[in-house]
């Protein structure tokens, strides 16, 4: 081992405090070499560690009847009947595709994939969850292009549909966006694998591409602010390769279906060390290694380039002593890369040895789990009262209803996505039932008479100006988008996306999200089985909104009752389930049309809520609903000209009349009040739908009938300008609607 | 050597689907004729170079050898595309689907090429294709001038030849489908990736090979929303005499 004097600018290369540094000290008894110091940098940074996040995210309520596979694995797992799981997480990317937008977010897709694959689920489905700046900005447009190009070059090739998602525009991201991907697949109940190094003496075996000296230290980069010097960043980012990852998920399964595996983990953040130290620190083993065995990408690379690249699709996997050569064969079969490298072993520690040498040696359970935990301070941020206050009095209410609804289907945030999921295949497995561009993407389960519906959601906005309300409406949103589709949420994935947790109002909205998170899955019954945090997501010193993205899955147990969110024929009757109230707080109406991002966000009830999702839910299953759509973004005028001009296969009018009821005609016609759902159903049930809301005690009312080729929205009790109400040609929504993105980005 | 060599599978056609590392519709052509046809399916792994006891030979879509080099330029090397060129010239029936239609042109067994699409992205959505000729054996199930409606995803779908193959291919009613609108109408408009001719697929001159790009296997289920890709299958299976069988499925 070599004599090397740590000093205090090696400790801030390698992001670690003195504290931490004297921990590390204590841990070894002696100082740490270079490739010692390097795995505790990269194993106790923010993005392995959760050190600033762990203590909070353990009020998450993480268990349920169909829980498989809870928190702390590679993915979740929730049993969806039939001797199935569903195995899905959701990961963020944010930080390489800000430096590199194809590659960071094509390794991004990479690493949710292997993530699900590892746990023996074939992948079936993929969601991606984006923040960008305003398209106005040519750098922004470059992000967009880059990120998507590079979602589907990864996922299209590896034949995994990308079946939906969503994406918003704001100033606030143009230095940070984000990059959430989600991914789901399906695996039998008793055969889903651990990463788990068991069994005294049995290989540990490397398969999948060749080590190189790419992504060195991306977990440490992702752990970190960014300035103008984030592009020197680049080479971190790694580099990916669709096609070799094609060839390991294939590779795996086929390992899988036999029983000669016995814990498999990917190569992630912190490459081979995490996997390595993680596998035998949930087992209580150890591992011991010999790099020179390592199959490399070039010669001379040393013990801490093998044990910190991130050089991607890699797979460390445990097999049985003497089926050594069964493994070796199907990698080969698959044209991998393959070698056994090591040995579980008994003590507890990982031994990293270079042709017999050791090189480094540390307690397992020291780099995987004893890694810092900070309770950190947190505070209200001194904006915060200015940001909620918001005087309606000030704000002059709508003049040309029709000049503000077109307006806001200009704004990219609302505009159809078109443009980029038609890049994303979308239908290869042949699952998808429904396509990007509704509520929530459905997709058959084979073999059964099943399906799943997948909605990704967020509003950081909300979240930015109530942490606590924002976080509840992204989980009740999310489940509300499910509902919309007849399906009933069994489990949530989180990506928790903020800014540098050492600031306290970083750390204050952080504590409150989680705060919310808990107790709106705790209300809707839904366990988070997996996630990921994402701190630090600020450049020169200005922070994201907070955004805890969520993935949610629901169960549809009869996959022909599934419905979709555009109106279906002339003549069906509009209902609308649910209060609209005087919420424009936070409103993508207000930063529209008044440029304002303030307020308190919509009041939501979650007793309301849950009656409401409860009954749509029953009414699709009663099969009495022919189409069902979530008020969201824009309000109720936005949410029925997307029931008008959604849907692929025809455009279909509607004439609706709304009491004013006392509200500001903006807040009736834009505002973002919760829990409200719009449904169309044969004009003969309109009353027996009712009559079923009223009774689970969901406010339910008429408010118009499908037909024609205009969207007519009239305003009933107000004695004010006619332009209150509106009236617009199909055509004309549409065209903004339609290529409000490809004109943004000049492809028009 | 394929398993159903010898075997007896009486009343029911037995399909090759074929396996390239990186094809990736390989299950969904495997799920149509075996779950949703009733018919009997093998995969075939590229370094087979046998395929006797088989009726067809499936080219699946995906991104054989990653589309490195050029769509199908790798895996025409590969050893089973000596035993498809084989069993093609015998008059063995052959479908190649989107990258299978790729590699049936790298090999020669289909005439042209393919580039880019024009937008230069990769482009998944529902496409309308005409049925140019109906009297062939992958399309005797429609009607002539039939409109399907069929997805496509794809980013080099632009096919381009020189005039005087088209001409040939033309005159020798090889164009089997054309890229149109809902109602029928061939049109620039209607062509989604500029090929030439708005050609969708095309069949060699012994009628016993299609390249397409459209996925049939994609709309062959009621549950997906769309049958129309079903019939191309059924019209396979109808050039061989057999039925299609009832389905295994629920929900189908």
């Amino acid at each position: 081992m070599n004599a090397l004097v740590i000093t205090k600018a090696i400790l801030e290369q390698h992001k670690l405090s003195d504290d931490e540094y004297k921990k590390i000290l204590e841990i070894l008894g002696r100082e740490p070499n270079w490739t010692e110091l390097g795995m505790f940098s990269a194993m106790w940074s923010e993005h392995c560690s959760y050190k600033s996040s762990r203590i909070h995210l353990k009020k998450l309520p993480t268990t349920g009847p169909r829980v498989v596979q809870g928190p702390g694995e590679n993915a979740g797992a929730v049993d969806i009947g039939d001797g199935l799981c569903a195995v899905f997480k959701m990961e963020s990317h944010n930080h390489p595709s800000f430096i590199e937008p194809y590659q960071g977010a094509a390794t991004g897709v990479g690493g949710i994939l292997r993530d699900i694959f590892t746990m023996g689920a074939r992948p079936i489905a993929l969601l991606n969850s984006l923040r960008f700046g305003g398209l106005d900005n040519a750098n922004t447009r470059h992000l967009l292009k880059g990120v998507v190009s590079g979602i589907a070059g990864y996922g299209n090739c590896m034949g995994v549909p990308t079946v939906g998602g969503e994406i918003v525009f704001n100033d606030i991201y143009a230095l940070n966006p984000l990059v959430n991907v989600f991914c789901l697949g399906i695996a039998k109940k008793d055969k889903i694998f651990l990463g788990k190094a068991a069994g005294i003496g049995n290989p540990v075996i490397y398969f999948g591409s060749k080590t190189g000296r790419d992504g060195i230290h991306g977990a440490t980069m992702a752990s970190d602010s960014f300035d103008e010097q984030a592009a020197q960043k680049r080479p971190t980012v790694q580099v990916g390769d669709p096609f070799t990852e094609k060839l390991l998920l294939e590779a795996c399964l086929e390992l899988m279906a036999g029983d000669c595996l016995v814990g498999i983990q990917d190569m992630g953040a912190a490459g081979l060390t995490s996997s390595a130290c993680e596998m035998a620190s949930r087992e209580g083993t150890g591992v011991e290694l010999e790099l020179a065995d390592v199959p490399r990408r070039e010669p001379g690379m040393t013990p801490y380039e093998i044990m910190l690249s991130e050089s991607q699709e890699r797979m460390l996997m445990v097999a049985k002593a003497g089926r050594e050569d069964e493994v070796i064969k199907i990698c080969r079969k698959w044209d991998l890369d393959v070698a056994v490298i090591g040995r579980v072993t008994d003590t507890g520690k990982v031994v990293l040895k270079e042709n017999g040498q050791v090189v480094a040696e540390i307690p397992a359970k020291a780099l995987a789990d004893e890694g810092p935990r900070y309770d950190r301070p947190s505070s209200p941020p001194a904006y915060q009262e200015m940001l909620q206050a918001l005087n309606h009095d000030a704000l002059p209410d709508v003049k040309d209803a029709n000049a503000a609804l077109l307006a806001l289907l200009d704004s990219p945030t609302i505009a159809s996505k078109r443009w980029v999921y038609e890049q994303y295949d979308h239908m290869v497995r042949t699952n998808t039932m429904v396509r990007p561009g509704s509520d929530a993407a459905v997709l058959r389960v084979k073999g059964t008479n099943k399906a799943l519906a997948l909605s990704v959601d967020c509003n950081g906005r909300y979240c930015l100006l109530n942490p606590y309300e924002g976080a509840k409406i992204a989980i009740a949103e999310c489940a509300r988008n499910l509902a919309c589709s007849g399906a009933e949420p069994i489990g949530v994935t989180d990506c928790l996306n903020f800014g540098n947790p050492q600031r306290p109002e970083v750390m204050w909205q952080f504590v409150l999200a989680i705060e919310g998170l808990k107790d709106a899955c705790e209300a809707l019954n839904v366990p988070i089985v997996s996630g990921n945090v994402s701190l630090y997501n600020e450049t020169n010193d200005l922070s994201i909104y907070p955004t805890p993205m969520i993935g949610m899955v629901g169960l549809i147990e009869d996959a022909d009752c599934a419905v979709t969110q555009w109106f279906k024929g002339r003549g069906d009757a509009i209902i609308l389930l649910g209060q609209t109230r005087e919420d424009l707080g936070g409103t993508e109406y207000l930063k529209v049309l008044h440029h304002r991002e303030q307020g308190s966000p919509p009041l939501l009830s979650l007793d309301t809520e849950k009656a409401v999702q409860a009954c749509t839910i029953r009414l699709i299953r009663e099969g009495l609903v022919l189409s069902a759509h979530d008020c969201s973004d824009g309000g109720l005028a936005v949410a029925l000209t997307e029931c008008c001009i959604s849907g692929s296969a025809q455009r279909l009018g509607a004439v609706v009349q709304l009491p004013l009821d006392g509200l500001r005609r903006d807040a009736l016609l834009f505002g973002e009040s919760q829990s409200r759902i719009l449904l169309s159903v044969k004009a003969e049930l309109a009353e027996r739908v009712l009559d079923v809301a009223w009774d689970a005690g969901v406010h339910a009312a008429r408010i118009g009938t499908v037909g024609g080729d205009r969207l007519v929205i009239q305003v009933d009790g107000d004695q004010r300008a006619s332009g209150c109400n509106i009236d617009l040609e199909l055509t004309a929504l549409y065209d903004h609607w339609g290529s409000a993105i490809p004109r943004a980005l000049g492809q028009d | 050597m394929p398993y159903a060599m010898g075997r007896k599978l009486v009343g029911i056609m037995k399909i090759g689907v074929v396996v390239f590392p990186g094809s990736n519709c390989d299950h969904d052509c495997q799920y149509i004729f075996k779950d949703v046809l009733g018919q009997y399916v093998e995969m075939i792994w590229h370094k087979e170079t046998l395929l006797a006891g088989l009726d067809a030979i499936v080219l699946p879509g995906g991104f054989s050898y990653g589309d490195y080099l050029r769509t199908g330029a790798i895996a025409r090397f590969s050893p089973v595309m000596g035993a498809v060129k084989a069993f093609a010239n015998k008059g063995g029936l052959v479908i190649g689907i989107c990258n299978g239609f790729q590699i049936l042109l790298e090999a020669g067994l289909l005439p042209g090429v393919m580039l880019r699409n024009t937008s230069l992205n990769f482009i998944c959505k529902d496409v309308y294709v005409k049925v140019e000729n109906a009297a062939t054996r992958f399309t005797n199930q429609c009607e002539s001038g039939q409109v399907l409606k069929i997805p496509i995803a794809h980013a080099d779908g632009n096919y381009y030849t020189d005039p005087v193959t088209l001409g040939g291919i033309k005159a020798n009613a090889q164009v089997i489908f054309r890229y149109c609108t809902a109602d029928g109408k061939v049109t620039p408009d209607a062509n989604p990736n500029g090929s030439l001719d708005n050609i969708a697929g095309i069949m060699n001159a012994d009628g016993n090979v299609l390249g397409m790009m459209p996925h049939p296997e994609r709309s062959a289920e009621a549950i997906l929303g769309n049958e129309d890709g079903r019939l191309i299958f059924q019209s396979m299976l109808s050039s061989f005499g057999k039925p299609e069988l009832q389905s295994k499925l629920i929900g189908v």
